[in-house]
């Protein structure tokens, strides 16, 4: 049993980082149309960047847990202005296209500079050690992961549905056109939610700093699992999006720990998931019903 | 424009506004010298290049034509063409090692494993199009990574399979020079073969379908079942290609499945011009010399150069070469009338 609630609970865990990536990916798709290849590589970016300002300039953890997606964010929104708005009319495909490009020119920069090995990074001192919840001992670090990933996502949600911002995003996103009929600014939006988009991509990339290997290729595995997990809750769906993330963390690591006599399911898990949501509900969990085709 | 990307009416907008109609065609003696001009190169260019990268560049050739055949003619992007590719490779080389026989035998194996695979993979992926499509492919041809790489005892893991032998007949190939010629029919072969298909009744129901899929299959199309169609002969090409690969290199690593590779057939296709089906030889010669050029150099990164073309094409280039040199022979002969 205790081994069920450990398995459970690193589900969780790792569910929180698909979460925050789909989240970004989500609103960023929303908004503008565009998928992200790149997200993954904004994910490195913040945990190189953590890395490098705790070793080069003796920044902790806290501050970087701010600068970077900060830093990141503001980045997102100069390329978006740069090239990535002027891609948008155009088919979606193009903008994946261009991102792929900045995928293997961002790792290529890390690379050149860093190499491929993996840099530790310590935990900070005020998250180290476990908590005990009754029964069970958990680490720290990864229940104030766990706790602060579901605080981010039930903010988003917040202000996606309870301010002004958030309907003004939430209805340019479903219907472009009739909310600038209604004198609404649309494009004033598309350059603050991808930086936003990108920004969350940085932040879930120095949470994984200390709990995961630090290195130039990081980010572009998980994104393709990423892109597997908003394929599975339909991409234009926010909620899906999230809840997606929690659920395949959780189908992940039970796969793992109870299929390990299986290692080729328990590592493709996620895809055989994708295969039958394809199969029953093609449009995602929580996708709309898409034209027929 | 502003509905959901998997409408209809967004999905033609894969081709390049270049006014490709349908499947536009050159005068005759203009496509006659062409192709005169392209077997000429074909035939002198291990005199002119490593006889390596020669092949290197033929094996490239198929795989892009097999992406073009999808992204050109039926506006599916296949993110994860390296699943066929690379499991042809894997299977080429296993039957090559194994069961001794002629290496043609062996690729035409390891392509009809691909097609085999190609099967599943494109009935689940056509249920969703445009974005959507370039996601769920990607996400298969990373679940076949996976495969390979767990299953140590087939494909041996990352030391990868050594020693893929050239067997013809008791004819020494070791030379790559005399491999490239060896090789140079069955690629030709290939290349026909997607033409065919383009300029077909079929390839125009595709082309249809890619222009608008509600008008098809409102005329009675089984839209799916061609597009699947379409994607298992993709597959079958490209693992073609993926097959001589293995054998050319006589060695087959992950590398074959990794989405990088997939990411580098559709910029040579997108270099080349997407929809031009030729241009996708061309855009294959580029990138590999390319890539052996700075390998050669000992520059590490080459992350950045490719990374970098893609940027650059699909900013300022999206016609790809074919496709403005195509545009603009069109608007040299309408200037002269």
């Amino acid at each position: 049993m205790s081994g069920f609630a450990q398995n459970t609970f690193n589900g969780l865990v790792s569910g929180a980082f698909y979460a925050l990536l789909a989240l970004g990916l989500a609103v960023i798709f929303g908004m503008l149309r565009v998928v992200n290849f790149a997200h993954g590589a904004f994910y490195m970016l913040g945990a190189f960047g953590a890395y490098v300002l705790l070793t080069e300039a003796g920044v902790p953890f806290w501050a970087a847990l701010v600068i970077m997606p900060v830093g990141l964010g503001l980045l997102g929104m100069a390329l978006e202005r740069a090239v990535i708005h002027r891609l948008t009319r155009l088919d979606p495909l193009y903008n994946f296209l261009l991102t792929f490009g900045l995928t293997l020119i961002l790792q290529d920069l890390v690379k050149l500079r860093y190499g491929v090995q993996s840099s530790p990074y310590a935990t900070p001192s005020l998250l180290s050690g476990t908590v005990n919840f009754g029964l069970f001992d958990f680490p720290t670090y990864r229940v104030f992961i766990l706790g602060f990933a579901l605080l981010l996502c039930v903010a988003v949600w917040w202000v996606l549905t309870r301010t002004r911002i958030g309907m003004v995003v939430r209805a340019a996103t479903e219907r472009p056109d009739l909310t600038r009929a209604f004198g609404i600014d649309v494009g004033r939006w598309v350059t603050p939610v991808f930086g936003f988009g990108i920004g969350l991509a940085g932040l879930a990339g120095v949470l994984a700093a200390p709990m995961r290997a630090v290195n130039p290729l990081m980010g572009a595995d998980l994104i393709i699992v990423v892109f597997a997990v908003v394929v599975i809750g339909g991409l234009g769906s926010i909620f899906g999006s999230v809840a997606a993330g929690f659920g395949i963390g959780l189908v992940q690591a039970w796969g793992e720990a109870y299929l390990s006599n299986f290692p080729i399911v328990s590592q493709t898990i996620v895809f055989i998931v994708m295969a039958v949501v394809l199969l029953w509900r093609p449009a995602g969990l929580f996708g709309r019903e898409e034209a027929p085709a | 424009m502003t509905s959901t990307v998997d409408t209809p009416a967004d999905v033609p907008r894969a081709t390049p506004p270049s006014g490709l109609v349908a499947v536009a065609r050159a005068p005759g003696w203009v496509r006659y010298a062409l192709l005169a001009v392209g077997l000429a190169a074909a035939a002198w260019l291990p005199n002119g290049l490593y006889p390596a990268v020669a092949v290197d560049i033929l094996c490239w050739a198929l795989f892009a034509v097999a992406v073009d055949l999808l992204l050109g003619f039926t506006g599916l992007m296949s993110f994860g063409h390296a699943a066929f590719w690379g499991t042809s490779a894997y299977v080429t080389g296993l039957v090559a090692i194994h069961a001794g026989l002629p290496f043609p035998l062996a690729v035409l194996a390891g392509a009809l494993a691909a097609a085999v695979l190609a099967v599943p993979i494109g009935y689940l992926a056509v249920k969703r199009t445009g974005i959507y499509f370039a996601m769920v492919t990607l996400a298969f041809a990373q679940m076949v990574y996976y495969v390979a790489n767990e299953w140590r005892s087939v494909t041996q893991g990352e030391n990868g399979l050594q020693g893929v032998p050239r067997e013809l007949f008791g004819w020494d190939l070791t030379d790559d020079y005399y491999f490239y010629y060896a090789i140079l029919p069955i690629v030709l072969l290939g290349l026909a073969a997607a033409w065919r298909i383009v300029h077909s009744p079929f390839g125009r129901v595709l082309v249809g379908i890619r222009d608008n899929p509600a008008r098809a299959r409102a005329l009675g199309y089984p839209v799916h079942r061609y597009k699947l169609t379409a994607f298992v002969l993709s597959g079958f090409i490209a693992g073609l290609g993926g097959g001589l690969f293995a054998v050319g290199h006589r060695f087959v690593s992950l590398d074959v499945l990794h989405w990088t590779t997939s990411g580098k057939a559709v910029i040579v296709v997108v270099l080349g011009g997407i929809g031009t089906l030729w241009g996708g030889v061309l855009g294959a010669g580029i990138v590999v010399r390319l890539e052996d050029w700075l390998s050669f150099s000992g520059f590490e990164a080459i992350g950045l150069v490719t990374g970098g073309i893609f940027v650059l094409v699909v900013v300022l280039f999206r016609r790809g070469i074919w496709g403005s040199a195509a545009a603009l022979a069109r608007r040299l002969v309408a200037r002269r009338r």
